[in-house]
Parts: structure tokens; sequence; C-alpha cells
């Protein structure tokens, strides 16, 4: 793959473990090597796109070309608690608990 | 403290709620004070598989605030999702706006030590606001209350153009004002819909490169925000003083200690990783959306104050601090519905006015004064019904009561008296009874008349009108 | 001739005239899963306790002589990425093995509203990632016309249920080709709507931009009946279209004297050459039914795989960071702080499909390769939907292969996910344009379904299913069953 300033670098297993510290995932060793040569596979698969010159080319978002799609601010009936709370994993005091935000 | 070595450079990020009747992506309520969780619903939850739908009104009231703080309107304005993960965020993601926000490049004037100061305003964009934590178990766990998620919010963005803790006071007043004039938000630090953070740094003076700055955050008043950048100041000026470089990051003000402490190692390096987000569709803002939205705009603070030293003749200090707050404002222009006298009103307003509220730590909106209310009793003063004393504890009662003056004086029997015979009566007991300070009067100490005159009003219970017992005694004593 | 051997119509008539009741036709439906599904794997969870009350309702509803909804008494398998109320939806994901929506997906009121009764949730590879169905957490599918063969995925569920007589019709969902791959492997018809033609509220989103919900049927006929049910403007999805639903069924003259079809040459190059013979076979079928076809080019097609992988991994990494364990979800044991929370609920909760992509999206959006990746890929979008606006500029529809190879066996691929990616270079570019398209059996290779992907322009379903029914029936391939 190639970086900002045009050279080939390939993933580190640091890029891997950084990558998933960002998406809080835990990596085996064994999955984080994993990713790491699959990962490389793929995205030096996906060079091929800079074969294509897109300087000039607008990125697409939406598909469809809407705009403007809006609702009028009108209070629409809130949920009982029952299904607040159906799939909590855990509840106090009308509220989800979970633990320390700090370590 | 050595902060006159170096300059003060401070950008404002301020968040204000924008007080829509229900949340920006879903219909639930944004109702203050609900028990927890009871305004939600599986889009705010961020259930598996729920969209978003924009609320009209939201993007209106941001519209609307950022024409009032001069923004340019884009053409085209976009949502992007600042994904990262927190108790408070549901879908670990908030939906925000990167580069296309709803206005760009405005500003607003503020004034400081008499002196106006235009302070550029960088964006201002619109995003959904996140839940409530509250920490238990002795802060090993919290607990998430869901009910504020999604609540409307716009983010101003100052340029770092403020220089000094009363600056960014002002900033935050004439902003506070603009947005309580367009009527588009509470503002109200302490229940949090306005809420302010700060980035800080110093410089040698003439040094065109900014110092390296640090953020700070949780400052809850306006006192808290001065507060909190004085510290900042002393505290980064020492370091630069004994050739210390200041860290780059983020700090937090603790109000009952007085300081900033560091966050560093709390929160880990941020990468929000913004994207188009795809469940929403663009914003094309056309003219005659934009028109619409600017006719909606009131008479703004500065129109107001200049108005009102032209039209009412109030010097500039009144007028600034009257308008400084939209109901100040109403106040005083629907008393002048029952008075001409602008110049009383005003003084009203800034004296007895203000000094109760700020010593009560009040708002207008928690007492009883009508502009009626205080147009009249300065009628009654002017036609001499009652006294400038006697005013006061009438001014008191409709602070608490909200009855008219009229009702109150009748009501209280506080009518002046203007009799000649009655007071003269009082005039001469007093005299009876004061020998010392008559003798002091006649000795040439015309001091000594004040006291005496003091015990008239004391005697008459404040009702007797002041002007008469002067003149009264005057006679007396000197016939 | 066997119940499930009617189509949706018929079955219909038969229930409107009391010639069978919805109890029975349900009945139906479990016997046959009952002595199917040991060997495929399509479900997931069955509803069939409330599957008998709604059906008992129903026929009272019947009885009544109430208005009947659209699709009155017919059985339905849902792909179990759509919420349901009272059915658990996993989407095949040990992170939602125990969750219970609290709301239905807008597709399953609107099957709901017209009469249908849900029989269970059909399995799918893990949150729609995947392209044989064996990443599902639970376990896989196997296809009924080979059962050591792959039925495609993610909608692996979905087509080998309706291939294997388990369910009268099915909803799937298709991001990169998730409908028409499997439809193709299975030998039954897959139709993905135009982007933004059925709702995705209650859509556990995959990839937000791509992500679309369409039928999987027997027949083409079922697959325009279906859709006029699901079809339409949805206020509750931003990004559904506000465009009239026109009558599908009428669109199925059998006539396409006269249409314009375009071949893209890329799509039969390197292709299996009998899966090539049977494309070109269906073409002078076409032909001869007075249709006339030119070979074209899409020339960004080649791009259109690398472009989807990392607008769809980029767009995952989001959507699937809601699931951690606060709200919703199975939370990890004793966990001690937040971090581990997040950490270990989602570590052990997803499999290796999923945190690949959510690696590979995470990497894309990040700082300094938001450019590189992300951007460039979308731009290269915009290029691959130029390539079908031009060509549809000339041509009324696009033909070509639905997969370049019948399905593969089970385990064949999966310690190569490049090569399973590649799987899809025919149905991708279609999603990227947000165009229609489905497949439509049409040959068998050594035993196994071979399809036929017809494209349309954007909202012009009823064309393509127009000149699919032409094909159909002219054809007997769809008559085919599988014996297992």
């Amino acid at each position: 793959m190639i970086d900002k300033e045009g050279n080939n670098v390939s993933i580190q297993t640091k890029d891997v473990e950084h990558v998933a510290k960002l998406a809080r995932l835990h990596l085996t060793e064994a999955e984080r090597d994993m990713f790491t040569e699959q990962l490389n596979a793929i995205l030096k698969y996906a060079d091929k796109l800079n074969e294509l010159d897109t300087d000039a080319i607008a990125p697409t978002t939406h598909v469809l070309h809407l705009s403007n799609v809006m609702r009028e601010d009108e209070v629409q009936d809130s949920l009982p608690q029952e299904k607040v709370f159906r799939n909590a994993p855990d509840e106090e005091d009308g509220q989800f608990k979970v633990p320390a935000v700090l370590e | 403290m050595s902060t006159s070595k170096y300059e003060t450079v401070v950008g404002l990020e301020v968040h204000v709620e924008l007080h829509t009747n229900t949340k920006i992506f879903c219909g639930c309520s944004t109702e203050f004070g609900a028990p927890p969780n009871s305004h939600t619903c599986p889009v705010c939850l961020g259930h598996p598989g729920v969209l978003p739908v924009l609320n009209r009104q939201a993007v209106d009231y941001a519209m609307k605030a950022a024409m009032a703080l001069n923004c340019e309107i884009g053409d085209v304005s976009k949502f992007d999702r600042k994904n990262y993960f927190y108790p408070d965020s549901p879908k670990a993601y908030q939906i925000s706006q990167y580069d296309q926000p709803i206005g760009l490049n405005g500003y607003i004037d503020i004034e400081v030590d008499g002196k106006t100061k235009r302070i550029g305003i960088t964006r201002l964009h619109l995003e959904e606001d996140a839940g409530k934590l509250t920490h238990v178990d002795g802060g090993f766990a919290s607990l998430v209350d869901f009910n504020r998620v999604g609540t409307p919010l716009v983010e101003i963005v100052s340029e770092p153009e403020i220089s000094s803790p009363e600056e960014a006071r002002a900033y935050l007043e004439k902003l506070r004002a603009i947005m309580q004039y367009c009527e588009v938000s509470d503002v109200k630090m302490e229940e949090g819909s306005m809420r302010c953070d700060a980035n800080i740094s110093l410089r040698p003076w003439g040094q065109p490169e900014f110092g390296t700055r640090a953020e700070l955050k949780n400052m809850n008043s306006f006192r808290g925000v001065v507060r909190g950048l004085e510290y900042e100041q002393y505290r980064q000026a020492e370091i630069l003083d004994a050739g210390g470089e200041v860290v780059q990051e983020t700090r937090r003000w603790d109000e009952s200690q007085g300081k900033t402490f560091s966050m560093r190692g709390k929160e880990e390096a941020h990468d929000y990783r913004y994207f188009p987000d795809p469940d929403l569709v663009t914003l094309h803002i056309d003219q005659a959306w934009k028109d619409r939205v600017r006719a909606s705009i009131p008479e703004l603070p500065d129109a107001r104050k200049a108005r009102y030293t032209s039209e009412y003749g109030l010097p500039e200090h009144d007028a600034g601090v009257i308008t400084s707050s939209k109901a100040l404002a109403d106040l005083f222009e629907s008393s002048l519905d029952y008075t001409k006298d602008a110049k009383a009103v005003a003084n009203w307003i800034m004296g007895d006015l203000l000094g109760y509220l700020n010593s009560n730590s009040l708002e207008l909106s928690d007492v009883s004064l009508t502009g009626q209310g205080l147009g009249e009793m300065i009628g009654l003063l002017d036609k001499g019904t009652i006294s400038s004393k006697i005013a006061k504890t009438v001014f008191k009662e409709m602070l608490q009561s909200g009855k008219l003056p009229q009702q109150i004086v009748e009501e209280q029997g506080l009518v002046q008296i203007s009799d000649e015979g009655a007071i003269l009566a009082i005039v001469q007991e007093v005299i009876a009874n004061n020998p010392a300070s008559v003798e002091d009067y006649k000795a040439g100490k015309e001091k000594a008349i004040g006291f005496l005159v003091g015990q008239v009003m004391k005697q008459s219970k404040g009702k007797a009108n002041p002007g008469l017992v002067n003149k009264l005694l005057v006679d007396v004593l000197k016939g | 001739m066997a119940l499930f051997d009617l189509r949706l119509q018929e079955i219909h008539n038969q229930l409107h005239n009391k010639k069978l009741s919805v109890s029975e036709l349900v009945g139906e439906a479990f016997a046959n899963i009952r002595e199917y599904d040991g060997k495929i794997g399509a479900y997931l969870a069955l509803n069939e306790e409330g599957a008998e009350a709604e059906a008992a309702r129903l026929d009272q509803k019947l009885a009544s002589g109430e208005e009947l909804g659209l699709l009155f008494g017919l059985p339905v398998g849902i792909k179990d990425n759509m919420v349901t109320e009272g059915l658990l939806t996993t989407c095949g994901s040990q992170f939602l093995k125990n969750y219970d929506p609290i709301y239905d997906a807008t597709v399953v009121s609107k099957l709901k509203e017209a009469d249908t009764v849900t029989i269970g949730k059909l399995n799918m590879d893990e949150f729609a990632m995947g392209g044989s169905n064996e990443n599902s957490s639970f376990h896989p599918v196997r296809n009924p016309w080979d059962l050591n063969r792959v039925p495609g995925g993610s909608s692996g569920g979905s087509a080998a249920a309706v291939a294997a007589g388990e369910a009268f019709f099915a909803l799937g969902s298709d991001t990169g080709g998730s409908i028409r791959q499997p439809a193709s492997y299975c030998g039954v018809v897959g139709l993905k709507p135009t982007y933004g033609r059925i709702s995705r509220y209650g859509l556990v989103a995959f990839a937000s931009s791509l992500d679309q919900i369409g039928p999987i049927t027997k027949n083409v006929e079922d697959a325009a009946y279906v859709l006029q049910a699901i079809a339409g403007h949805d206020p509750k999805d931003s990004t559904s279209a506000n465009v009239a639903v026109p009558d599908y069924l009428s669109a199925l003259t059998g006539d396409i004297k006269g249409l314009r079809i375009a071949v893209p040459k890329e799509y039969l190059d390197g292709i299996d050459p009998q899966v090539k013979a049977s494309i070109l076979e269906a073409l002078s079928v076409l032909e001869s039914l007075g249709a006339v076809w030119e070979e074209v080019s899409l020339p960004h097609t080649e791009y259109a795989v690398a472009t989807y992988y990392l607008l769809a991994s980029s767009e995952a990494s989001s959507n699937l960071s809601r699931f951690d364990g606060v709200r919703y979800g199975v939370r990890a044991d004793h966990a001690g702080s937040l971090l581990d929370l997040y950490y270990d609920s989602r570590s052990q909760g997803f499999g290796p499909e999923v945190k690949r992509r959510i690696m590979l999206g995470t990497y894309a959006l990040s700082s300094g390769y938001y450019d590189a990746y992300y951007l460039k890929a979308q731009k290269v979008r915009t290029l691959i939907k130029q390539d079908f606006d031009q060509t549809f500029a000339n041509y009324d529809v696009i033909v070509g292969p639905t997969a370049p190879t019948t399905a593969f066996e089970l385990g064949s691929q999966v310690d190569d996910p490049l090569t399973m990616y590649l799987n899809d270079i025919l149905t991708i570019p279609v999603s990227l344009a947000g165009i229609p398209a489905l497949s439509i059996p049409c040959g068998f290779a050594d035993g196994l379904p071979i399809g036929l992907q017809i494209i349309g322009k954007a909202f012009d379903e009823s064309t393509i299913l127009r000149v699919a029914h032409a094909f159909e029936a002219h054809t007997d391939h769809h008559k085919q069953r599988p014996m297992f």
C-alpha cells in the first residue's frame, strides 16, 4: 500500500494493534499475526485503485440524490421502561449500569 | 504573578442546547428533568437497525443562531459521524458536522473597559448531545441516563482572539444574550444548556506564533470560566518564567480547589475517524430558506442597545447592562408603556432589581416583577404619592407578590404624608426630644439636620414627604 | 401438484377460495422444515407457536369476510438481520444471541399488514458479512443441491430454505450480492431492488450506503408479488426514496420484443466455462424472444471489489461500534472496568470475519489513511456508477452471470478472505451503483444451479422482472428441485 508520501509500506503488527485498540478488540497473538497478513493482502489488492486518476472525480456518499429529508418537531411516544431495559445486561434505578468509566 | 510578560490567547468552544420539542433525530421529548430513560426510544438508545431522521426545527434554529452570529450559511451542509466509545454515546459515534457546518466565518462584538472588540467565530455546527453518567458504588460503577442523548446542540467555535478572562466573560455574556434574543435556547450554564470549553495559551508579547495550549474542561459557570482561565494564565506563566514548556493537554477545572488538573492518561489519544453519515442525506439550503429564517430573527442586543441610547437617551453603559439580557430589556420596554421616564426605569433595573437578583442568586424569571408594576411605581413617585423610601418597600413587595403598586400602597397604607400640619407636629416633637442635635445645628453644624430629618422620617414610618420635612425643620429651627 | 410447487398467487387463491386454510398451509411449512432442516440448517429460530396462533387468527379473519392483505396467509422466513419484536434477532452473531427486539423493522410491519405468517428467522453470515454462510456463528447452511457445498451468502439461509421447500418465500438482504449470489448458488430467484426502494429501518446495518432488503422466491412472479408488498417510502428511513411504487405484476407481460440488452465483456472474462456457456445460451433464448444484445464494456469493473471492501468495511466498523455491551447483547462476564467490558464483550461476541472487516474499516477511516482509502474508494464508486449510467443511456438492461462459478465446497475458501471476496465481483458493481438486479436460474453445471443476473436502471424493477419473467416462461430451470 501507499502512504501519504507515496511510499510503499506495509501494515506492521503495531498498526494492527493500534487499529484493534481504536475498535476495542482484543486480539490473540495468532489473530494479530493473521490479521496483519490478511490486511496486508487486502490493502495490497486495494492499491489497484491508485491506477485510476480520480483528482477531478467527486466522491459518492449516496447513490440517490436525495436532500433535505426532515421531519416536523412533533413529540412521539417514548418507550415504556420494560422495553428500554428488556435487553439491559445490568440495570439499577431505571438506568443502565456499567463498570467505572475511568481505570 | 507575571502574566504581564505574556499575551494571553484564548479560544472558546461553546455548546448550546437548542430548545426544540423533540430530539434531533427522533421524536422523543427534550423536556428537562424527566425520570431517567423515560424519554428514550429505539433510535436514541442506538438499537440495532434504527435510523436517524433530522428535525427540521433544529436546522432552522441552528441557522438562526448562525445568522445572529453573523455567520455565512453554506448552500450545502451535511452530517458526519464522530466515532468514539463512551457509555453516554449509544451508537459509539456522535452525529456531528465535520467539513460542511451550518455556519462559517461569523463574529460578535464585545465591550471590555469601554472599548468594542470584534471576536471572530470560526464555525457553528449542529450535533447531538450525549447521555448523562452518574458515578455510584464509590466510583466503581456508573449509571447511564439517555434522556439527554440526541438533544440538538450547536457548537460555536471562536477564533483564538480572546485576550483575557474578562474578554472571555464578555464573549460568553454576549453569546448568551444573542441566543436568548433569538429564542433558540434557554442558555443556562447551571442546567447545562450552555457549556464552555476553552483553549488557552500564552506567548511573549510581539511573538507571532502561538504558544502551546491547554484545553480546559468542566467550567460550569461564567465565574468558573473566568477563574479557570485566570488560574491557567498563572500556571502557564509560572512554567514559562521558569524556562519550562507548557504541555499540550486537556485539563479539568476543579471549582472547589480553584485549580486545573491534567486529564492525561485518563483519556487516550483520539482518532475520531469522521466520515459522512450514510444514513442522512445532504442539506441544500437555498436562498428562500435562508430568507425565511433570517426574517425570524428579532432585534439583537447591539441593535437594541443603539436604539436605547438614541431613542431613550440612555447612557451607553446603562443601555449595555439592560440589553445584556433579553428579559431585562423586555422588562425595560414594557415599563415604558406606563411611564415616560426611561432613565428612572433604567436606574431601578440596574440598582434595586439587579442588586436583589444578584444577592439572592435569582433570575428575573424567578421574581414577579412586571413592566406595568415598575412603570406605575415610577409614576406614583413622580406624582409624590409615595416617597422614594416607600418606593423601595413597594418594589420589594412587587418582586415577591407581583401585585401592582397602587394595590400595595393601599393595602399597606403607604401613601406619602404631604400634609404640612401633620408633619409639623412630628417636627416639633423631634426638635423637643433632641436638644443636643438642635444645639449642634444652631452652632453651625449643618449636618445635624440630617439626623433630625431621619428622626422625623422614622416617626412617620417613612411616609412623610422628605422635601417637606426638610423645609419645615429648617423653618422651625431658623424661625 | 404439491403445495410447495404452486405460485404464491395460486396459494393465495386457494386460501381465498377456502380450498386450503392458513393453518394447513403453515402446518405444511413446518412439516417441511422438520423434514429438511436437519440437513440444511437454514433456520436459526422457528416461530411455531406464534405462527400457529397467527394462522388461526387469519383463518378467522377470512371467515369474517374482512378485507385481506396482499400476501394473505403466506408463510415467510425472514433473514435474521431484520428485527422482529417477539422473535430473537441474532444477525448470526454470538453478540446478539439473546437480543429480544423492542420494535419491528418496517418490512416486518409491512409483511404483517399484508397478512403474512412469519415462520422463523433464517441463518446468515454473521452481520451479513460473507458469501458462503460459513460465517454464521451458530451453524453453517448446506446447499440443497449438494450438501457438501455452500448455499452462498450472506442470505444463505434464505436461499437454501426456499430451494429446499422450507419456506414459501423469504426475505434476504444484499449489500454486495448477498441476495443474488446465494439465489444463484441455490437455483432460486433473488431480487435486490434499487437502493432506497425498500425501507432499511430495522435492518441491522452492515454498510448503510449499500444495504437493501429484497425477496428470495421460487419464481419471478412471486418476487414481483412480494416486492409489491414491501416496497415504498418510509419516513423512518431518510434514505428511502419517495418514488411511486408501480404495479409489478402487471409489468409481467411476457413481451420483450425490441429490448436492448448490454452484456459487459468484463462479466464474461475469466468465469467458469460452463457458467459462460449457460449465460450465452440464456442470451440466445432472450434473442429468440425478440431482444437484441450487444457486448459492451464497464471498464471500472475490476476496481469494484477493492472499492466495495473499503467502503463497506468502513461503514461497518462504525455501524458495529454500538455493540458495546451497555444496553443489549451479551456482556462479557467479570469485566472490572469499562474498557474491559468493551474489549471483552466485543472480542468474545464477534467472529473472525466481522473482526477482520472492522479492522479493515477502522484502518481505512483512521487518521492519515482516510484520503488514500476511504475517499479514494468513494471516488472510484463514482466512476463505477458512471459506467452503468453511460450503458443505460443506450440499453434497457444489462445481463451477465450472477457469480463466476457455481457453489463451492464447504471449507474450501475459509482461510483465504481475498479469494472469498472475489466471488462477489459480478454482484458488487451493481451494489455500488445502487441499481436493481435479480438472479434467475438459467442452467446447471454438474448438477449445480447457475444464475443469470439481470440488471436494470434505478427504480426500474419492472423491466428486469419483465425480462426475467419472459425468460422463465420459456425455460424450465426454475422448475427443477434438488433431491437431498
